[in-house]
């Protein structure tokens, strides 16, 4: 998928929850979120270029990110 | 004219407790104070002759046909109009009484024409009923006198002069007028009329137009609609209202001059909106005479609109297609196949595909237009046959914010209310829906409680009707910036905790005091103040404030609410903003309250519940609970995938890199209703099978590589699921006429994929969703035939359903407070685009068209047009009626203009229910940040005058065009 569009699906996912003032609760909320909602090829993906760097990702999307659980790939 | 089978008791039933016990003809009778005589006498079995009176409206006293003796009263009071009081004795018949009755009848019929044998309503005709039932033997008075019957009468002095055999001369009769016949549904023949004024009351009483009146006075009396315009060219909606409440031919369905009585009739569910009224089907063999809604519908009380009544010629439209067609590319001619060939190419296909480019490949879309049933089926075929989650809805496209933002808040992901729920509210906010257009059923219902008293608040960027309407006038109009919702929503949060109106008893009790004192603190802060909002919102800070008071302390305050809260970058945010409302005032858990969305399809409700989203099992159980994952395992006898599927968008996305290759779509048009059109169309040329399952070759259709002829809500069994979580029973009427039912051809694909399904009947299949889903346990054909319909939860603590949820605790137990910070869309006017294009639907049309477009309401809307304040119009140059060109970042197209102050300066609209306008290929992809609900509601264009259609525009008609010739190329076997 295009990398541009998960980036700014994940960033629209962090905007919500940055105005947790709980910093850890917003960073698992984004994550659970992920887990719960995308697809593992797409967080496969969005993890995969956090690793590279993670370019315009948000840093609470990042932080997020980091530790998503991704499956093997089952495909 | 009346169903055919149902008995009318005269008046409305009375909702008293007490009762009272009279005796009428010697019979003891009890029913509740308040009842009429006539209805008393009706429950008893005892007929009182009747004509103005029907239990659809109020009593009105006029026909003096009803009249009865009482003793210890005098005269002969109407029965109708008189309520019964306790140890009343009242005789219904006697020698007096029958000859006033026949004197009434005896005038009635002196100026009406003695047509029976050849008029519309013979056989169910009430005027004629009554000149049986009062023995009418003789009209004294003769038919030559002044009368509304014939259209000319003789001359004065020819009758004098009159000679045997002379011609007489005659002149125009200044009473009569001719037939209308102006409304495609129904005609209007005064000549008929007995001035019983009933369509004038259910036009009133009932739909709230007051598009009829009685013009006149005396015998110079007679109805008229609008200012005596046309029925077509005047106010009327056509919701048939009058049609029905006629006693006589004067208003009459075309259909039913067209073919006759019918001679049975069937209780069915419609299958427009998500009202989901209840009609019977009258029906002649297997042809439908004429559609009337039921009067024992829960949802409707037998009200309809324009569109369940009489849009529904689309079901037997020579556009139909009724035989299975292939093609290898779609360039290529369709060929018409076999069942079995047809069937056997999509598991082929499917089996290749997934075998090339793995189990993920491949997916299934279904609609808000098919049956829980149905539903159910693909999301099994696809989770247990295809050995993924790849399923999606249309709710993705329209609710699925409400969804999430319920669920997170409240717990379930449902409205809490019934529909008749708002008899019991003091305070109604309306935002973000249009609910006299779009749930125009349920918007009569509403306008009757606002006329009753109820208080109003509209929130919407449009001056919608419901504003200003005959006796209605919204206290509020909050008349925000499109993209806005949730800093209005914040901003009467913010009034409300600030100034001390939050309920805190109930807040302290139902709801988690963590969540709360953050909620708290959130939206006290300054930043959300009305005041400060002002300039981000564009609604004056004394209104917000005005508002948030009157929802706070109003009494029973109840929010309905649609697309325009879901279809935002915001959805989930303000959905759950309008729960923290409802919950921080009390407002939820009891009648008269409560948190309604507003589903758009019949089904939308329904086919959510039944695990159509790639992330939930049936019931909105995670995919990756294992208890509910274990027990799907061993009832379906395959192992499931834990982890959530694509979405309808992500599977575009994934299409376009190649990994996802073909696609089930059983009654949704992607092509027409998803946003950004060419991002869809580029995403469906890249997959290699596309299955289409449809009535029409749609836009979908168009891209597709095998077409599955669907069959339409007349054509099988099953059950919809409207807004207020209430199951009703589909019927079939007649045979598909492809030869299968919608489920029977999933069942057919899934056998020929290897995974075995073998109903013989839908009402297994919502045996099986009942004992695998807790919320339906107690839900089975059986008991909806019994009930009439019955909303869910409905199981061993609710068996006979449940109205309101959420009453002693919410579904998750304490409800959820939660911050919905206002994010700006990054959608912004600049100087290339400097207006909002906003986007919704009208009464007459529906969704994509695809039905209505079929039918005559195209009378009353033939094209999208192009809403556009006077200001901007001015500034352009546009006049109505200039075609305009609206561009966006994503596309271009073109529509008419219709110059309106219904909108606000700097935002247009439109309607999207014609393929050709292109209304998406403007809109762009973003979403809403939970779910990828579609932001249709806000999008930057700029408008200009332009004389040629757009780019887009060309191409679309050339490809329809090339598509409508493949299908008129179809190679017929031989």
């Amino acid at each position: 998928m295009r990398i541009e569009r998960l980036i700014r699906m994940a960033n629209d996912i962090a905007t919500y929850f940055t105005v947790e003032p709980d910093h850890a609760a917003a960073v698992a909320s984004v994550r659970d979120h992920l887990k719960r909602f995308w697809d593992p090829a797409m967080r496969r993906q969005i993890k995969a270029h956090l690793a590279e760097g993670g370019e315009g990702l948000m840093p609470l999307a990042q932080e997020a990110i980091r530790d998503l659980d991704v499956p093997a790939d089952t495909h | 004219m009346l169903s055919i089978v149902e008995i009318d008791l005269g008046t409305p039933k009375s909702t008293s407790s007490t009762v009272v016990a009279l005796e009428i003809d010697g019979r003891t009778v009890q029913v509740p104070e308040g009842t009429s005589i006539m209805r008393a006498a009706a429950q008893a079995g005892i007929s009182i002759p009747k004509l103005c009176a029907t239990e659809m409206l109020d009593a009105f006293g006029s026909c003096r046909l009803c009249l009865v003796e009482i003793e210890g009263r005098r005269g002969y009071p109407a029965s109708c109009t008189t309520p019964v009081s306790e140890g009343m004795k009242v005789t219904t018949q006697t020698p007096k009484l029958a000859d006033i009755r026949r004197g009434v009848m005896e005038l009635y019929i002196s100026d009406h024409p003695l047509d029976c044998l050849t008029c519309p309503a013979n056989g169910h005709c009430e005027l004629q009923d009554m000149a049986g039932v009062v023995g009418l033997r003789e009209v004294r008075y003769g038919y030559d006198g002044a009368n509304h019957v014939f259209a000319r009468i003789p001359a004065r002095e020819d009758q004098e002069a009159a000679i045997p055999g002379r011609t007489l001369q005659t002149k125009p009769n200044p009473l009569y007028s001719p037939k209308d016949e102006s409304n495609p549904y129904f005609t209007f023949d005064p000549s008929k009329c007995i001035a019983c004024s009933r369509c004038v009351r259910a036009c009133d009483e009932v739909q709230g137009t007051f598009a009829l009146t009685i013009q006149g006075r005396g015998f110079e009396s007679k109805v008229s609609a609008s200012q005596n315009n046309r029925f077509l060219d005047s106010e009327c909606v056509s919701c048939g209202a009058c049609v029905q409440a006629c006693p006589t031919a004067t208003l009459s369905e075309k259909s039913l001059i067209e073919k006759g009585q019918a001679e049975h009739s069937v209780i069915t569910t419609c299958a427009y909106c998500g009202v989901g009224c209840s009609f019977r089907a009258e029906m002649k063999g297997q042809d439908i005479v004429r559609m009337v809604p039921n009067k024992e519908g829960h949802a409707n009380h037998g009200h309809s609109c324009v569109k369940g009544r009489f849009a529904i010629g689309y079901a037997t439209h020579p556009d139909r297609i009724t035989t299975p067609m292939i093609r290898a590319r779609i360039s290529d001619p369709w060929r018409v196949v076999s069942w079995d060939e047809a069937v056997a190419h999509v598991a082929n296909e499917f089996k290749r595909l997934q075998a090339t480019y793995g189990r993920h490949a491949v997916g299934g879309i279904t609609s808000s237009r098919c049956t829980n049933e149905e539903t159910y089926l693909v999301q099994k075929l696809v989770r247990a046959g295809f050995g993924n989650n790849n399923v999606d809805t249309c709710a993705r496209v329209c609710h699925s914010p409400t969804g999430y933002g319920l669920k997170s808040t409240l717990g379930e992901s449902a409205g809490t209310q019934d529909f008749d729920s708002i008899l019991s509210t003091d305070v109604v906010l309306v935002i973000g829906a249009n609910p006299t257009d779009a749930h125009p059923v349920f918007g009569s219902q509403m306008k009757q409680r606002l006329r009753d008293g109820a208080r109003l608040i509209v929130i919407d960027p449009r001056r919608i009707d419901l504003v200003r309407t005959p006796h209605i006038k919204a206290d509020y109009h909050l008349r925000l910036r499109p993209g806005t919702n949730v800093a209005v929503l914040d901003s009467l949060a913010h009034v409300i905790v600030t100034e001390g109106l939050v309920d805190e008893a109930f807040v302290a009790s139902r709801c988690e005091p963590e969540a709360f004192a953050k909620w708290r603190d959130f939206v006290s802060q300054d930043k959300y103040s009305p005041e400060a909002m002002e300039s981000t919102t564009g609604v004056p800070a004394a209104l917000i404030r005005g508002a948030a008071r009157l929802y706070a302390t109003g009494g029973n305050a109840a929010i309905y609410y649609g697309l325009g809260v879901t279809e935002h970058a915001q959805g989930s945010t303000s959905v759950m903003a309008i729960a923290n409302l409802a919950m921080a005032t009390g407002n939820i858990g009891r009648e008269g309250v409560g948190v309604n969305p507003l589903r758009g399809q019949n089904n939308v409700q329904g086919s959510c519940d039944m695990g159509s989203f790639p992330h939930e099992f049936p019931g909105y159980r995670h995919v990756s609970d294992t208890t509910v994952r274990q027990s799907l395992e061993q009832a379906w006898g395959v192992p499931l995938l834990g982890e959530p599927g694509l979405r309808i968008p992500n599977m575009f996305e994934a299409a376009l890199d190649g990994s996802f290759k073909g696609l089930y779509i059983e009654g949704e048009d992607i092509a027409q209703s998803d946003p950004d059109t060419q991002h869809v169309t580029a995403a469906l040329t890249a997959m290699e099978c596309i299955v289409v399952q449809d009535l029409f070759l749609n836009e979908t259709a168009k891209f597709a590589h095998v077409f599955l002829p669907g069959s339409s809500f007349l054509e099988k069994d099953g059950t919809f699921t409207n807004a207020e979580r209430r199951m009703s029973r589909v019927r079939k009427v007649m045979e598909p006429k492809g030869g299968y039912a919608d489920w029977e051809i999933t069942q057919l694909l899934a056998q020929a994929m290897g995974y075995p399904m073998n109903y013989t009947h839908p009402s297994q299949i919502m045996d099986e969703i009942a004992q695998l889903t807790p919320t339906f346990h107690g839900v089975s054909y059986e008991k909806i035939d019994q009930l009439g319909s019955v909303q869910w939860p409905c199981n061993d603590e609710a068996p006979l359903g449940t109205p309101v949820m959420h009453v002693d605790e919410f579904v998750r137990g304490k409800g959820r407070f939660m911050l919905t910070e206002y994010v700006p869309t990054t959608e912004k006017v600049n100087a290339e685009h400097p207006l909002i294009l906003t986007t919704g639907r009208i009464l007459s049309q529906y969704n994509v068209g695809a039905q209505t477009r079929r039918t005559a309401n195209v009378m009353w809307h033939d094209e999208d047009r192009l809403e556009i304040h006077p200001h901007d119009a001015e500034e352009r140059g546009i006049t109505d009626g200039d075609w305009v060109g609206i561009v966006s970042r994503a596309g271009e197209t073109v529509l008419r203009a219709m110059v309106s102050d219904r909108m606000q300066p700097g935002v247009v609209y439109t309607t999207f229910h014609f393929p050709g306008s292109g209304a998406n290929v403007i809109t762009t992809e973003n979403s809403d940040w939970a779910t990828n609900c579609p932001e249709y509601k806000v999008t930057a264009v700029e408008v200009t005058r332009v004389t040629q259609p757009s780019e887009w525009q060309k191409r679309h008609r050339a490809f329809t065009e090339a598509q409508e010739a493949l299908l008129d190329q179809s190679v017929k076997p031989a």
